[in-house]
C-alpha cells in the first residue's frame, strides 16, 4: 500500500514533528509513505480570499503529484476538506480537470479517518496518563463528517481520559486569514474556546488541524494556562514527551514532565 | 438606512466593548441555541420534513412566474389588489398612495423586515403620517430610534434595564409613572400604550412570512398577535411582502410554518398564525375595508438562477444569526444595514451594493454552522466565498490583501524556491523565539499577537527534515 503524504503547509512550517508523528502511524499499518516533493500549500488561502485562479493555479500540480498513489493522507481537516469537496467545485468548468480532481478526493482521507478505517481495534501503541480534550475543526466535523474516529483512536491510548468541551460546535476563531483581518473578533472567539479548554479540566488539547491548535495554544499560553497542546496524531504516536504547540524546550524538561501537573 | 457596513470593522470592535450589549447578545444567544436543539430533537422526522421544505421552495422558484400571477389573480378574486414594486422608491410609493388615498392620519405597523429594506417608515413619517411600531420588539427600538439588530428579535440587542428606563421617558400618561422591574411589567405597560394607537390607526401595514398563490392569502406568524390586530382593525390592511415569498398551496405552508417555527423559536408552532384573505366580505364580523398587497422584487429577481438563487429560499426564521459565532460577538447592529449575520452578509452586499458591503462575506471564517443550522439548507459558506470572488474580480480587495497574497501564491507555485525561502524564515524564527517555544509579540504579526501568543516554529521545516531523514 503506498500512501501519499500531503503535509500541509502549517505542519511543514510549524510543527514537522506532526508529520513524522503521521508517518510513524501510517507505516505502523504497513504503509509505504511517499512525501511528494511537489506540494506546497493546497491553494486555500487563494481560495478563501475569492482568487479562484491562483488556487486553481496550485492545485493542478497538486492534483497531479498525488495522482498515482493507492491513498493521499492528509493530517489535517482543513486542507483534506479542500482536496476532498472543494478540489472538484473549483474545477466545475473544466471537466477534465474536474474528473482528475474527484479521482483524487475519492482516494484522500484525513489522517485520524484513514487511521480509524485501516487500522482495527488495537493498533495504537501509546499511553498518556492524564485528561485529553479533542477539539474537532469545523472542516473536519462539517465538511468531512470527521467526529467519532479521533475519539475512537484516542480510546485506544492507554491511560487516557477523555473529555469533551463545552460548545464544542463552535468555531475557536481561527479561520485562516481571519485571524489576522479581524483580530478582536477572532481574540473573543478564541477566548471563549480557551476558557472551555480550561473549564474541561484536560491535561492535553488535541485536534487534527493545526491552524486550530495554534490559535488555541497561543490564546492557552497568554492565559498562563498550564494546558499542554498536541496535533492528534503526536499523542497517537506516543510523542507527549517532547514539548507541546507554544511550549518551549525548558518548561517541557523531562524534570518538569515528571512534576505532577494538577495539585 | 444609510448602510455603514463598510465600517464593519470599527462598529464591531465598538459592539465589543460595549458592556451592556455584551451582556445583551450573552443572554439571548443560549436561549434561541437550547431551545431549537430541544424542538429539533422532539421531531425524529425534521430532516425528512427539511427536505420537503427545500422542495417545495426550490419548485416555487423554479416557476415563480407562474405562482405570483395565479397569486394575483386570487387576491384580485378576494376583492384585494397587488401593488408591483421593483424597487423600494416603488414600493414605498405605492404604499404612500394608498395612505394618501385613503385619508389615513396614522399608520399602525406589524413587524416586517421588507418595511426596513425599503425604509418605509421614513417614507411614512416623511410624508406626514404617524407611524406606530405595534410589535413589542419593534416599538421598542422605534423609541429608541434605533435600526432592528436581529431579524426575528428586533430588540434583542436592549437589556431589561434598558427598556425599563426607554418607557419611564416616554410614557408620561396618568398611570403610567410606577418605574417597571419585570418583563409581564414591561410587556402590561406596552400593551396598554398600544391598544390606543391600534383603534385609532386608519392602516395597518404588516409584512408576510408566506404568500400562498392557491387561495391569494397572505400568512403572518407572531408570538403577540399585534400582526392580527393591526391587520384587522384598521380601514386599510397593507402587506408588504417581498416575491420570494410565494408558496404553491396550504399543504405546502404548513410544511414551512412547522420548519420555520422550530428554527426560529424552538416552538412547535408560534402563538399567533393568521391567514388574511381579501378585505372583509360581508357576512365577516370584521376586517379592514381594503386590503393591498405590495410585493417588492429589489433585486431578487437577479438573484433567480444565479450564483445566489438558492438565497431565495430563505425564510427568515434567524437560526444562521443565533449560531453564528461572529453574530454571537458583536450583534446586528454591527453589520451596518438591515439583515444581519450569514444571511445578512449574503444579501447585503446584493442589496447595497458590493464596494458598501464587502466587508460583511469577509467577517467569517466559513465554519459552516450557519449552513448547518439552515432549515432550507442554503449553502451560505459557499455565497460568502463566492461574493469574495466577485470582490477579488472586481479588484476591491484591499491592495495590501492582494499583494500580500500576490507574494505568497509566487512563491507557492516554485516548490524548490518555496522549500529555500520557508526554510530560511523557520530558521529565523525559531532562533528569534530563544528557546521559549512562543511569541508575546512579533513585528508583522501583531494582529495574531494582540489576543493570543504566536507558536514559534521547531528547528527546521518537516520537508527539509524529511529529504534529510531519507538520504543514505
Ligand atoms: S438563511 Fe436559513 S437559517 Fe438563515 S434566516 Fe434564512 S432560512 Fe433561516
Amino acid at each position: 500500500m503506498r500512501v501519499a503524504l500531503f503535509v500541509s503547509c502549517l505542519v511543514d512550517l510549524f510543527r514537522p514533528s506532526a508529520g513524522f508523528a503521521a508517518v510513524k502511524l501510517l507505516e505502523r499499518l504497513g504503509a509505504e509513505v511517499v512525501v511528494p516533493p511537489a506540494q506546497t500549500c493546497c491553494g486555500q488561502p487563494a481560495y478563501n480570499s475569492g482568487d479562484f485562479n491562483t488556487a486553481r493555479e496550485l492545485a493542478r500540480p497538486l492534483v497531479d503529484a498525488l495522482a498515482f498513489y493507492d491513498h493521499v493522507v492528509v493530517p489535517s481537516g482543513s486542507c483534506a476538506g479542500m482536496l476532498i469537496t472543494h478540489y472538484p467545485e473549483l474545477f466545475k468548468a473544466e471537466p477534465l480537470w474536474q474528473a482528475k480532481a474527484e479521482t483524487l478526493a475519492a482516494r484522500t482521507r484525513e489522517l485520524s479517518a484513514f487511521l480509524a478505517e485501516h487500522g482495527g481495534d488495537d493498533f495504537i501503541d501509546a499511553s498518556f496518563a492524564g485528561k485529553v480534550a479533542m477539539h474537532d475543526s469545523c472542516s473536519s466535523r462539517r465538511e468531512l463528517g470527521v467526529l467519532d474516529q479521533p475519539r475512537a483512536l484516542l480510546g485506544q491510548v492507554s491511560g487516557l481520559e477523555p473529555v469533551e468541551l463545552k460548545d464544542a460546535e463552535t468555531c475557536c476563531g481561527f479561520g485562516g486569514t481571519f485571524c489576522v483581518k479581524y483580530p478582536d473578533i477572532s481574540g473573543r472567539m478564541v477566548s471563549d474556546k480557551a476558557e472551555a479548554v480550561v473549564a474541561s479540566g484536560a491535561d492535553l488539547l488535541v485536534s487534527g488541524d493545526l491552524g486550530c491548535l495554534m490559535n488555541i495554544a497561543g490564546r492557552l499560553k497568554r492565559m498562563g494556562s498550564p494546558v499542554r497542546v498536541y496535533h492528534l496524531a503526536e499523542v497517537l504516536a506516543g510523542m507527549t514527551s517532547s514539548p507541546g504547540i507554544g511550549d518551549g524546550a525548558i518548561e517541557n524538561s523531562p524534570l518538569a514532565i515528571a512534576e505532577p501537573e494538577k495539585p | 438606512m444609510k448602510p455603514t457596513s463598510h465600517a464593519f470593522s470599527s462598529n464591531a470592535h465598538r459592539a465589543l466593548h460595549d458592556r451592556t450589549l455584551q451582556q445583551a447578545l450573552a443572554k439571548a444567544g443560549v436561549g434561541f441555541v437550547d431551545k431549537r436543539r430541544a424542538a429539533i430533537d422532539g421531531l425524529p422526522e425534521f430532516q425528512a420534513l427539511k427536505e420537503a421544505g427545500r422542495r417545495i421552495k426550490d419548485h416555487t422558484l423554479a416557476n415563480l412566474d407562474h405562482y405570483l400571477l395565479r397569486f394575483e389573480a386570487q387576491v384580485q378574486a378576494a376583492g384585494g389588489r397587488v401593488h408591483w414594486a421593483a424597487t423600494p422608491q416603488e414600493a414605498c410609493a405605492a404604499v404612500l398612495d394608498i395612505c394618501q388615498k385613503s385619508g389615513a392620519k396614522m399608520v399602525a405597523k406589524g413587524k416586517s423586515m421588507v418595511g426596513e429594506e425599503i425604509a418605509i417608515n421614513d417614507a411614512l413619517e416623511g410624508a406626514g403620517f404617524e407611524v406606530v411600531e405595534t410589535d413589542l420588539g419593534e416599538y421598542i427600538i422605534q423609541i429608541a430610534h434605533e435600526p432592528p439588530s436581529h431579524i426575528i428579535a428586533p430588540a434583542v440587542h436592549k437589556t431589561r434595564q434598558q427598556i425599563a428606563d426607554l418607557f419611564q421617558n416616554l410614557h408620561h400618561q396618568p398611570g403610567l409613572t410606577r418605574p417597571l422591574q419585570t418583563v409581564p411589567q414591561i410587556v402590561d405597560e406596552a400593551r396598554q400604550v398600544l391598544r390606543e394607537k391600534f383603534l385609532a390607526a386608519d392602516v395597518g401595514i404588516t409584512g408576510a412570512n408566506f404568500l400562498i398563490a392557491e387561495t391569494g392569502s397572505t400568512v403572518i406568524v407572531t408570538n403577540e398577535g399585534n400582526g392580527d390586530l393591526s391587520a384587522t382593525l384598521p380601514r386599510v390592511h397593507i402587506v408588504l411582502a417581498s416575491i420570494e415569498k410565494l408558496v404553491p398551496n396550504l399543504e405546502d405552508t404548513s410544511v414551512l410554518l412547522r420548519l420555520l417555527a422550530r428554527s426560529a423559536t424552538g416552538q412547535e408552532i408560534t402563538s399567533y398564525t393568521t391567514f388574511f384573505t381579501g378585505p372583509r366580505r360581508s357576512e365577516d364580523l370584521d376586517g379592514p375595508e381594503e386590503f393591498h398587497v405590495v410585493l417588492v422584487d429589489n433585486g431578487r429577481s437577479r438573484m433567480l438562477g444565479g450564483d445566489y438563487h438558492e438565497m431565495l429560499r430563505c425564510i427568515r426564521c434567524g437560526a444562521c444569526l443565533n449560531h453564528c459565532p461572529v453574530y454571537g460577538a458583536v450583534g446586528g447592529h454591527a453589520y451596518g444595514w438591515v439583515y444581519p449575520g450569514p444571511m445578512g452578509a449574503v444579501l447585503t452586499p446584493l442589496m447595497v451594493g458590493l464596494d458598501e458591503g464587502r466587508p460583511l462575506p469577509n467577517a467569517s471564517t466559513l465554519c459552516g454552522r450557519c449552513e448547518e443550522v439552515c432549515p432550507m439548507a442554503i449553502p451560505l459558506p459557499k455565497m460568502l466565498r463566492e461574493h469574495r470572488r466577485q470582490e477579488f474580480a472586481q479588484r476591491l480587495t484591499p491592495p495590501r490583501a492582494r499583494w500580500a497574497l500576490a507574494a505568497w501564491a509566487y512563491l507557492a507555485k516554485r516548490p524548490e524556491l518555496y522549500r529555500l525561502a520557508t526554510r530560511l524564515a523557520i530558521k529565523l524564527l525559531n532562533l528569534m523565539s530563544g528557546g521559549k517555544g512562543r511569541f508575546r509579540s512579533l513585528l508583522f504579526a501583531q494582529a495574531w499577537t494582540a489576543a493570543r501568543d504566536l507558536p514559534a516554529p521547531q528547528r527546521d521545516t518537516f520537508m527539509a527534515q524529511w529529504q534529510q531523514r531519507r538520504k543514505p
